[in-house]
C-alpha cells in the first residue's frame, strides 16, 4: 500500500518536472538576457523628479526588471544617494519581487492566464498604493 | 501547414523558441551580450540546482501527503484567517526565485488550494528574512518595518480582490 503510494508520488512528481523545465529554462535564458542587455545605470536617467509620475515610473521598470532582490535595494540605494525620490525607488524596489513581466509566460503556463493577469496587475498597483503610504508615513518619523 | 504546425506546439515550446530566436538575432548583431547572456544564464542555472532539487522535493512530499483526500479537504476548507496565516508563513519562509515555486503551486491549484491563498503566498515571499539587514542598512529599520507591515496586509487584500475576481469570471 505504502509502496503503490510512493510509486504515484514519483510519478506525479516526475509529470511535474516534465511540465515545468522547459519554461523554467526559458525563464532563466530571458533573464540572464535582460540582465546583460540593460545596464545597471540605466535606472539612473528614467526618474524625473515628479511625486507622482516617478512611483509609477519605478513600478514600470521594477515590473520589468529581474534578478535577485539584492540588485534592487543596491540600485534603490544608488537612487536615494542621488535625491530620488523615496516613494519611486520603493515602488521600484516592491514591483522588483512583486510583478514578474518575464517569467509572466511561465506563470500564465503554470498558474492560468486570468490567475496570472490579475495577480501582476494588483500586485503593481500595490507597489504604487503601498510606496506612496511609506513615503507619506516616514515623513512625519 | 506552418499554421498547423504552430497549433501542435504547446505554449512552453513556443516561448522556449521565441527566447531562443532571440538569443540568435543576439549572436549575429550583439556577440557581447550574447556572451554574457549566456554566461548569466549558467550562473542563474547553478545557482538553482539546490533549490530546484528541494522543490522538486516538497513536490514529492506533497503528492505524498496531499493525496489523502482528507488533508485536501482541510487546505480546501481552510478557514479565512488560518488560510491567510499559514499563506503569510509559508510565503515569508520560502525562498529561491519565484518561478522555482510555479510547479508545487499549480500541483496545489489542481488540488483545489484556493486562489486567494496562492496570492497571498507569492505576494509574501517578497519578503525576504535573510535580506532584511541589507534593506536595514539602505533604508533604515523604521522603513523596514513599515513597508513588511503594508506588504503583508496588502498580500492579503490583493489574495481576497484576485480570489472575487476569479470566482465572479467563473
Amino acid at each position: 500500500m505504502i509502496h503503490l503510494q510512493i510509486q504515484k508520488a514519483a510519478d506525479q512528481t516526475y509529470n511535474s518536472i516534465k511540465r515545468s523545465i522547459l519554461p523554467l529554462l526559458s525563464v532563466l535564458l530571458a533573464i540572464a538576457l535582460f540582465m546583460s542587455a540593460i545596464p545597471k545605470n540605466f535606472y539612473n536617467k528614467i526618474f524625473t523628479g515628479n511625486g507622482f509620475l516617478d512611483p509609477l515610473t519605478g513600478a514600470l521598470f521594477g515590473s520589468v526588471a529581474a534578478g535577485n532582490p539584492v540588485n534592487s535595494y543596491v540600485i534603490g540605494g544608488e537612487l536615494l544617494n542621488q535625491g530620488i525620490g523615496l516613494a519611486a525607488v520603493t515602488a521600484f524596489i516592491l514591483s522588483w519581487v512583486t510583478v514578474g513581466v518575464i517569467q509572466l509566460p511561465a506563470e500564465i503556463l503554470m498558474l492560468g492566464k486570468k490567475f496570472a493577469l490579475l495577480r501582476n496587475l494588483f500586485s503593481f498597483i500595490s507597489a504604487i498604493i503601498i510606496a506612496i503610504l511609506v513615503a507619506f508615513i516616514l515623513s512625519f518619523i | 501547414m506552418i499554421k498547423s504546425l504552430l497549433l501542435k506546439i504547446s505554449g512552453s515550446l513556443k516561448f522556449f523558441i521565441i527566447i531562443l530566436c532571440i538569443y540568435i538575432i543576439f549572436a549575429i548583431f550583439n556577440t557581447e551580450i550574447f556572451i554574457k547572456s549566456l554566461y548569466a544564464f549558467w550562473n542563474l542555472f547553478i545557482e538553482i540546482i539546490p533549490v530546484l532539487i528541494l522543490i522538486y522535493l516538497l513536490i514529492f512530499l506533497s503528492n505524498l501527503v496531499l493525496n489523502s483526500k482528507k488533508i485536501i479537504e482541510v487546505i480546501k476548507n481552510a478557514s479565512g484567517i488560518l488560510g491567510y496565516i499559514i499563506s503569510i508563513i509559508f510565503g515569508i519562509l520560502s525562498s529561491g526565485p519565484i518561478y522555482m515555486w510555479y510547479p508545487l503551486l499549480s500541483d496545489l491549484k489542481e488540488k483545489g488550494v484556493k486562489n486567494s491563498f496562492i496570492v497571498i503566498f507569492l505576494y509574501n515571499r517578497a519578503v525576504k528574512l535573510p535580506l532584511i539587514p541589507m534593506m536595514i542598512y539602505y533604508f533604515g529599520i523604521n522603513y523596514v518595518i513599515i513597508l513588511t507591515g503594508f506588504m503583508i496586509v496588502f498580500s492579503v487584500i490583493n489574495g481576497i480582490v484576485v480570489e472575487k475576481f476569479l470566482t465572479q469570471k467563473k
